[in-house]
């Protein structure tokens, strides 16, 4: 193997070697000036609202999955969880940590990943950093993105704010991403329409607080933990009652059919391009209708609703019309054995 | 999942529900062998349906339930030694022995791997020459024709670095020994689905007979599991127990005969210990003569661990039927599914677990906030 075709301990030593790897493989494809500019830091311009802040590392294993890879999720993800408060993304930093003897061309297709994403949301990669770590002290590559983004005033978007008479609504397929990483590291081909969900949703989240800010109370993406973690949060941070009804949630016959294969609740799997919107239930058909005009919106559906109560519990009207409480995740989900 | 979506529409649950409940004439006690009717009973929200006088206990059909600390511990024994890859079925790693996991194991250095079925871990064995691959071959009659195959397999290959610790168990035998216990009431048997299309529906026969119980075999959907609950019901009523097979799409009278004699081809009966129940006679395979070059506890020279149960744990009697799981003082409290003391909390299909999970009860004392397992399988992010 030509040393070119790999990374080296040299190429996180801020010498020559790492000043060859930045501009010859991560400017080709990030090209934002601040970025260019190789200065310790970005400065961001003048902005009137609040800063929403907020940094996230990935370590998915593959790297590259059906619908997505490392650093298109990087790049989602991050912006995602700006959204998830009402605020519009601005920029994020991207730092890597590659172990020694990490594919050259493995990094450059997931920098170009970094870059098509980052530029099809708006959304500039405006510093970054990089770091070799030796061979065994890492495993491929890790990535943190950080973003900031700005959040009117208008509106107050927060996981405490979930109110009784409240809708719940999911804004696409559940699982999807979860089944789609747990099928890979299995190495099972589950074939079919099953890929990764992973897709910004600052878009939706826009048109949505444009619309009219003060009927949507809380937006939470449903990432580790799965649908049913995530609103467990919510109703404890809010002090309600939540109940969905089975019969309403939308997933692909796919999903559904492979988490049963393996053994998994695709309520408690991962989601990286859905968000859960609560919202007054005066605008709720309102809103469902516009999240569904959007592209990433197109699958949504109302799931549910808020009640009143004191102890957080998240329930479950089953298809049978049976009831079932949801948990918090514990520990990792885990295939059963038949 | 089409053909499954009927067995789980409201148009033909809600009629049986209604008979369900139009039929009871007295409260009875029906016990769900197997943990997948455990957990799809939870999942579904069965109970929620029933009406009062029906009482579901949760029989000792969860493989990883049953497995006693002794063999975790010769799992743990054979994952520290430096050559050995444990390849082992996903919910069997949390599960503690006498002191650890195989979760711990795994964060302390151990190559504990995952795998989905016994074959996956032979593929292992293969793609890796120069270490030895041990699969814990735990799990009921569902289980053993696939493990049979992979050591068929594994002998066709000439491998030599494939090992199993047999800690496999069969059904009847243990049924017979709870059934025996003068102390369980018990009406109604739900016998398990996957286990009866390879042994068959007549292999209940004799306990139908001999204690006068009732048995219905049923698959794993709703409307499956209603139906064998209406059957038991009306056996009871009508004073005439038998077996009565409710899941002919998959179980027949006589079982999988092929699947049958790949068991009998590889493994012969033994004394085994069940966690909770003991040692029970015949309950267990080990493997035959012929095929003893791939047990790990005799090629890796594991010295059989002495019976050792868990201090304060109750998992034996919720195993019985006799406690429900918030009658077990570590319930809720030194036993959660974060971090499980009894058997019955690690699986998901564990009876504690599946009560935790669902039915929204827990102990009234402050439930403890256990620190995270460190399960180093990664995130999906």
């Amino acid at each position: 193997m030509k040393t070119e075709s790999i990374i080296s301990l040299d190429h996180g030593s801020g010498g020559l070697a790492s000043q060859k790897l930045i501009g010859g493989l991560f400017l080709k494809y990030l090209t934002c000036p601040q970025l260019r500019d190789l200065e310790d830091c970005a400065m961001l311009g003048e902005y009137a609202g609040r800063i929403a802040f907020s940094t996230d590392s990935y370590v998915v294993d593959p790297l590259f999955f059906p619908g997505g890879d490392i650093g298109s999720l990087a790049v989602h993800g991050t912006i995602n969880d700006l959204a998830m408060r009402g605020a519009r993304p601005l920029a994020l930093s991207l730092a890597l940590i590659i172990e020694e003897g990490f594919s050259f061309a493995s990094l450059e297709r997931i920098i170009a990943s970094v870059a098509k994403a980052s530029e099809a949301a708006g959304v500039a990669i405006v510093t970054g950093d990089t770091k070799v770590v030796p061979k065994g002290k890492a495993d491929g590559l890790f990535v943190n993105t950080t973003g900031i983004g700005l959040a009117s005033h208008r509106h107050d978007i927060s996981v405490k704010k979930a109110q009784p008479g409240d809708a719940v609504i999911l804004s696409g397929t559940l699982a999807d991403h979860g089944i789609t990483i747990m099928s890979c590291q299995a190495g099972i081909d589950l074939g079919g329409d099953i890929e990764s969900d992973t897709q910004p949703l600052h878009q939706l989240v826009g048109a949505l607080l444009e619309e009219d800010a003060g009927l949507v109370h809380v937006l939470r993406d449903p990432t580790r933990g799965g649908l049913a973690t995530t609103l467990c949060e919510i109703a404890q941070s809010s002090g309600v009652d939540i109940v969905i009804e089975e019969d309403r949630l939308p997933i692909r016959p796919s999903v559904s059919t492979a988490c049963e294969m393996i053994g998994l609740d695709p309520l408690y799997l991962a989601n990286e391009g859905k968000c859960i919107i609560i919202c007054d239930q005066d605008g709720a058909e309102d809103i469902l209708q516009l999240v569904r005009r959007m592209p990433e919106g197109r699958d949504a559906a109302l799931i549910g609703w808020v009640h009143e109560g004191q102890d957080g519990r998240v329930s479950l009207t089953t298809r049978i019309g049976g009831s079932r409480l949801l948990e918090p995740l514990t520990g990792q989900p885990l295939p059963r054995i038949c | 999942m089409k053909c499954a979506d009927e067995f789980r529409s409201r148009e033909i649950t809600a009629p049986l529900v209604q008979e369900i409940a139009h039929s009871l004439r007295r409260p009875v006690r029906i016990m769900e062998v197997c943990g997948t009717h455990t957990m799809s009973i939870f999942r579904h929200g069965i109970r929620s349906l029933l009406p009062e006088g029906i009482t579901l206990l949760s029989g000792p059909g969860c493989p990883v339930c049953v497995t006693p600390a002794s063999h975790i511990d010769a799992f743990l024994a054979a994952a520290d030694l430096p050559q050995v890859t444990i390849a082992t079925f996903g919910d069997l790693i949390r599960v503690p022995g006498a002191e650890r996991s195989l979760a711990g194991a795994r964060a302390s250095g151990a190559r504990v791997e995952i795998v989905y079925s016994p074959m996956d871990a032979l593929t292992l064995a293969q793609q890796e020459p120069e270490r030895t691959v041990l699969f814990p071959a735990i799990g009921f009659e569902t289980t053993a024709p696939t493990i049979a195959a992979t050591i068929l397999a594994a002998e066709r290959l000439e491998l030599t670095n494939f090992l199993i610790i047999a800690a496999g168990k069969t059904m009847p035998q243990a049924l017979e020994a709870l059934m025996a216990d003068p102390e369980l009431q018990v009406d109604g048997l739900l016998c398990p689905g996957h286990v009866s299309a390879i042994i068959g529906s007549e292999a209940y026969r004799p306990l139908a007979d001999r204690y006068h119980l009732a048995c219905a075999v049923a698959g794993f959907e709703p409307a499956d599991i209603l139906s064998g609950l209406l059957s038991l019901i009306r056996q009871i009523n009508e004073g005439r127990p038998g077996v009565d097979n409710c899941y002919t799409r998959v179980v027949t009278a006589e079982g999988n005969i092929r699947a049958q004699h790949l068991i009998s081809e590889v493994f012969s009966p033994a004394d085994s210990e069940w966690r909770g129940l003991g040692t029970i006679p015949g309950s267990g395979l080990v493997l035959r003569e012929q095929y003893r070059r791939f047990d790990g506890m005799e090629q890796l020279a594991i010295p059989v661990q002495p019976a050792r149960e868990l201090k304060g744990c109750r998992c034996g009697e919720i195993l019985k039927g006799r406690l429900l799981p918030p009658d077990c003082p570590l319930y809720g409290t030194a036993c959660t599914p974060l971090q499980p003391i009894g058997p019955c909390m690690v699986s998901n299909e564990g009876t504690c677990a599946a009560y935790f999970r669902y039915s929204g009860r827990k102990t009234s004392t402050a439930r403890q906030e256990p620190k995270p397992l460190s399960v180093s399988q990664r995130d999906p992010s």
